[in-house]
């Protein structure tokens, strides 16, 4: 249904290589999938969904069964090698979506395939040929060290002692655990816990590594280390890897193509400069003057929002480029210092809507 | 004064916060019920072979084994109780925080541990009480003063129950396996606080050492207030007396392993 | 054509069936080892700590007879309780602990799945290879929970030499028959009780009703309860079979409900029956997790 349904509309105003919402998704297939550029599929979802039944107590006695349709007819395609970042706000419906990808939830309907596994069918044959890592729970064995919870994933995945060692020396080694191993799971700290639970996701050599909020609640230097060895994993090994997250930079710094998903439905699929066109997302540019001077004005395509002492806000759209609009402002100002803020991720999809309901209304 | 109305807050949340485990609650009296069945016609088959065992009639010796049912949870012989959540605390390390708060944690958890043990009577003790005396012939007292002085037994029984877990859940901060101990601690609290066989059954002096022990202010003494094995001015306060004894020492001893504890956690960091 | 595929279908059907059951046996066996590798190593990291180990034990096993120990202050009162000596009673005791023993030993932690739901951890069992019962039973292994078991069999020993009974082959062969088959029965309720938590999250301690009150019932003579707890242990939650009805045929005791006397020899079957029953409900239950996630 998602196939025909996707085929007979127009080709929009796709943006970098994208497609917003609304706008044609044949686009993005030529650009990512496997049609256009002959690459193998990894990853197949057609009309996917997941209605739960929701019961509600409405009285002391009566209760109300409500549906709610978490993932409402998604469509896309992931090639192998891919680096694939899923985005959308809480309860859009993105971690529903992983849990049916790697089997631990059943779809209420449509057509998944995942390394031509059907993951509800055969969920633990799947597992051999895919790595997860949740953000915000371990993998691993609570109690036991990393060593022996590392052994133990070992004989669960039967991986032959060679390339086990060869995939666990690997790890050790870009993921800086050596000192690690013989320390219980329970007494790392979360920079170390998630490092630790990527290598154990890794150990058996899985076509597809999903990981579900890599990154959150980590210190910047984890977070940097945590994202070079992804990089690499997907350079060196054509690792296929799907992430939701939160942060842009993860986004920004790994991914080439995004997914949104909010409500159930996919809103954008393309890659993350597109997004930024099409949620005429703004970086901010902010700069700190030698004194207080009058709001900055006169550069072109930036405008001042916010003007605090020496302190300056200034907007300009993501896709424009900062160079030019810094350097106006320093041939022009007693500049002391600056730096450049991302735009947020809830911010692009509000803005998303924003646009999706202005051709609606107007 | 503000500190007393903290303290009541803290039991007031915890008696809100178990009030919303419903089903935990339903299988909780379920359990009990079904235990309170099985233990119930054993002593029916050992008082109709010893009538007058240990001085009670039989109608006194099947009330008692309801009393243990209705009282199990509150009073948390079988645990249950704010021991797991300290102990789990300590496995994570949070307890590092709760030492540096401004309130004494061990009154804090009493408190909490007396909020818990308030619903656990009203929410299991009462339905297998009340299933109990519906299915068996039961000596329950008539006089509202008796139930007053059960209710205040209970209460003690409860604070000499939690100074003893508590003991047990601060040994977490030395044991690898803290669990190990509390097993060992239920199986403890269910000999010798009468929940297996009423402690006046025990015979000789093993039976007058027992009646002693810290245990029996748990289930023995307050089963007696109610059966009235121990009334009036003098049997009441022979009673409240050594329930509060015990329950003053094992405060104080929770109180100088709660200080080696924190000098431990101060020190090594965990 | 179509006759042809008609006429074939069944041998299809047969072949397919085929397949399915050994595609069974060898995810059972696969079960069972990854099994045995997860406790292992549980068994390994506890061993870390020996002397705490030892002590543990040790403390349950001395608890563990602090239980039998109110039996015998009960008869320092009576001689008899619903008939049965001290001895009797003992052995009565004894096979109960060691089916129940034995199956809360290596199933022990079935009591933890509803916290497991609620805390969501339940999804890491379900994209790691080995079926989630073995990752379930297998997890935070205790041996220590070998203390009740001891105690089951010094039990048992005691009471076999101390009861006045004519041990042909047949009596003797029911004694380990009856520990194994009980075993299975009340692994089938933690299988059970586990599955049940997957629909009502909190009501872990349901099942405590069954395995730890099953256990303390069935260490007391029939002859005690009323009949209709009799019925309803015999023909709802079959625990009579773990040890009443094979220990009273040992015993030599009149069954109290007048049952045919081949159901004295039907635990195993009524075991076998049980795990079948307790591994569909499993399934089901795991299946309702996977389709409401919750």
């Amino acid at each position: 249904m998602g196939e025909s349904g996707a085929e007979s509309r127009t080709d929009g105003d796709a943006t970098g290589g994208g497609t917003g919402v609304g706008a044609g998704r044949e686009t993005g297939r030529e650009t990512y999938g496997p049609t256009g550029g002959g690459a193998e599929v990894c990853v197949e979802a057609v009309g996917l969904e997941k209605v739960f039944q929701v019961r509600r107590r409405t009285g002391v006695l009566r209760r109300e069964r409500r549906e709610v349709r978490a993932v409402d007819g998604i469509d896309f395609t992931v090639a192998r090698g891919e680096m694939v970042g899923f985005i959308g706000p809480n309860g859009a419906g993105k971690s529903t979506t992983i849990k049916m990808l790697t089997g631990i939830l059943t779809p209420s309907g449509g057509r998944l395939r995942v390394a031509g596994i059907d993951p509800a069918r055969e969920r633990t044959r799947l597992t051999r040929r895919i790595g997860v890592v949740f953000g915000q729970r371990t993998t691993l064995w609570w109690d036991l060290p990393l060593r022996d919870s590392y052994a133990l994933v070992r004989r669960i995945y039967r991986i032959p002692g060679e390339r086990y060692r060869a995939n666990l020396d690997r790890c050790v080694e870009l993921l800086d655990l050596g000192e690690l191993l013989d320390v219980p799971v329970r007494q790392l700290s979360l920079g170390q816990r998630m490092r630790a639970d990527i290598a154990a996701a890794l150990l058996h050599d899985p076509e597809v590594l999903y990981l579900d909020e890599p990154t959150i609640g980590l210190d910047v230097i984890s977070k940097a280390q945590v994202r070079d060895f992804l990089r690499d994993l997907n350079a060196e090994r054509g690792t296929t890897v799907l992430l939701t997250t939160h942060d842009l930079t993860d986004i920004e710094q790994l991914c080439e193509r995004v997914i949104v998903i909010d409500h159930g439905r996919l809103m954008y699929d393309g890659a993350l400069a597109g997004l930024h066109e099409v949620g005429e997302s703004e970086r901010t540019l902010v700069v700190d003057l030698e004194r207080e001077l009058p709001p900055i004005e006169g550069v072109p395509g930036a405008r001042t929002v916010r003007t605090e002492g020496p302190r300056q806000w200034l907007a300009f759209p993501a896709s424009a480029s900062a160079a030019p609009i810094v350097a106006r402002i320093a041939a022009d100002h007693p500049l002391v210092d600056l730096s450049l803020r991302e735009p947020d991720i809830e911010d692009v999809i509000a803005r998303m809507y924003a646009q999706q309901r202005r051709p609606a209304a107007g | 004064m503000r500190r007393a109305r903290l303290y009541f807050t803290v039991a007031g949340s915890s008696f809100r916060r178990y009030a919303t485990y419903r089903v935990a609650t339903a299988a909780g009296v379920f359990t009990n019920t079904v235990f309170g069945f099985i233990v119930a016609y054993t002593y029916t088959a050992l008082w109709t072979s010893r009538p007058q065992l240990g001085g009670y009639d039989q109608a006194q010796a099947l009330t008692f084994v309801w009393t243990g049912q209705a009282l199990l949870a509150a009073v948390a012989l079988i645990g249950g109780g704010a021991q797991d959540e300290i102990q789990e605390r300590i496995r994570t390390g949070d307890v590092a925080v709760d030492l540096y708060r401004p309130v004494d944690l061990q009154l804090w958890w009493l408190a909490a541990d007396c909020g818990r043990a308030a619903f656990h009577l009203l929410g299991r003790g009462v339905v297998p009480m009340a299933v109990g005396a519906f299915a068996f012939e039961l000596a329950l007292p008539s006089s509202p003063l008796t139930w007053l002085a059960f209710l205040l037994s209970t209460w003690l029984a409860v604070v000499v129950s939690f100074a003893f877990r508590y003991l047990l859940a601060l040994s977490a901060f030395w044991l690898l396996d803290g669990s190990g101990l509390s097993t060992l601690g239920t199986l403890l609290s269910t000999f010798f606080s009468g929940m297996l066989l009423p402690l006046n059954v025990f015979p000789g002096a093993f039976g007058e050492v027992v009646r002693q022990l810290p245990w029996a202010a748990m289930l023995q003494v307050p089963a007696d207030v109610l059966l009235e094995e121990r009334s009036g001015a003098a049997g009441l306060a022979g009673a409240f007396g050594f329930q509060a004894c015990w329950a003053l020492v094992l405060l104080a001893a929770g109180r100088a392993l709660q200080s080696a504890a924190t000098t431990k956690v101060v020190v090594q960091g965990g | 054509m179509a006759e042809a595929e008609r006429a074939a279908a069944p041998g299809v059907r047969d072949a397919r069936a085929v397949r399915a059951v050994r595609e069974a046996v060898v995810r059972a066996r696969w079960g069972v080892r990854a099994y045995g590798f997860i406790a292992a190593m549980w068994v390994r990291s506890t061993m870390a700590y020996r002397t705490s180990f030892v002590l543990m034990v040790v403390g349950n096993l001395v608890t563990t007879l602090l239980d039998f120990l109110a039996i015998v202050i009960m008869f320092t009162h009576i001689d008899e309780l619903g008939g049965f000596t001290l001895p009797e009673v003992a052995f009565l005791y004894a096979t109960s602990s060691a089916a129940f023993g034995l199956a809360d030993l290596l199933l022990g932690s079935f009591d933890r799945i509803g916290s497991r739901v609620r805390d969501g951890t339940v999804d890491t069992l379900l994209v790691r290879p080995v079926p989630v019962l073995a990752q379930v039973a297998a997890d935070r292994f205790a041996l220590r929970r070998v203390g009740r078991l001891l105690q089951a069999v010094l039990l048992l020993g005691w009471s076999v030499t101390a009861l006045d009974l004519d041990w042909t082959p047949g009596r003797l062969l029911l004694v380990p028959v009856m520990v194994v088959s009980g075993a299975a029965i009340f692994g089938a309720v933690y299988v059970l009780g586990g599955a049940f938590q997957f629909w009502a999250q909190d009501a872990a301690e349901v099942q405590n009703s069954f395995t730890y009150g099953g256990t303390t019932m069935l260490q007391y003579p029939p002859t005690v309860f009323a009949r209709e707890l009799l019925r309803g242990v015999t023909f709802v939650v079959p625990l009579a079979f773990v040890n009443w009805l094979p220990a009273l045929h040992v015993l030599g005791h009149d069954d109290p409900l007048r049952l045919p006397g081949w159901v004295d020899f039907a635990s195993p079957a009524v075991a076998a029956l049980c795990c079948v029953v307790a591994g569909l409900v499993w399934r089901a239950g795991l299946r309702g997790y996977q389709s409401t996630g919750s």
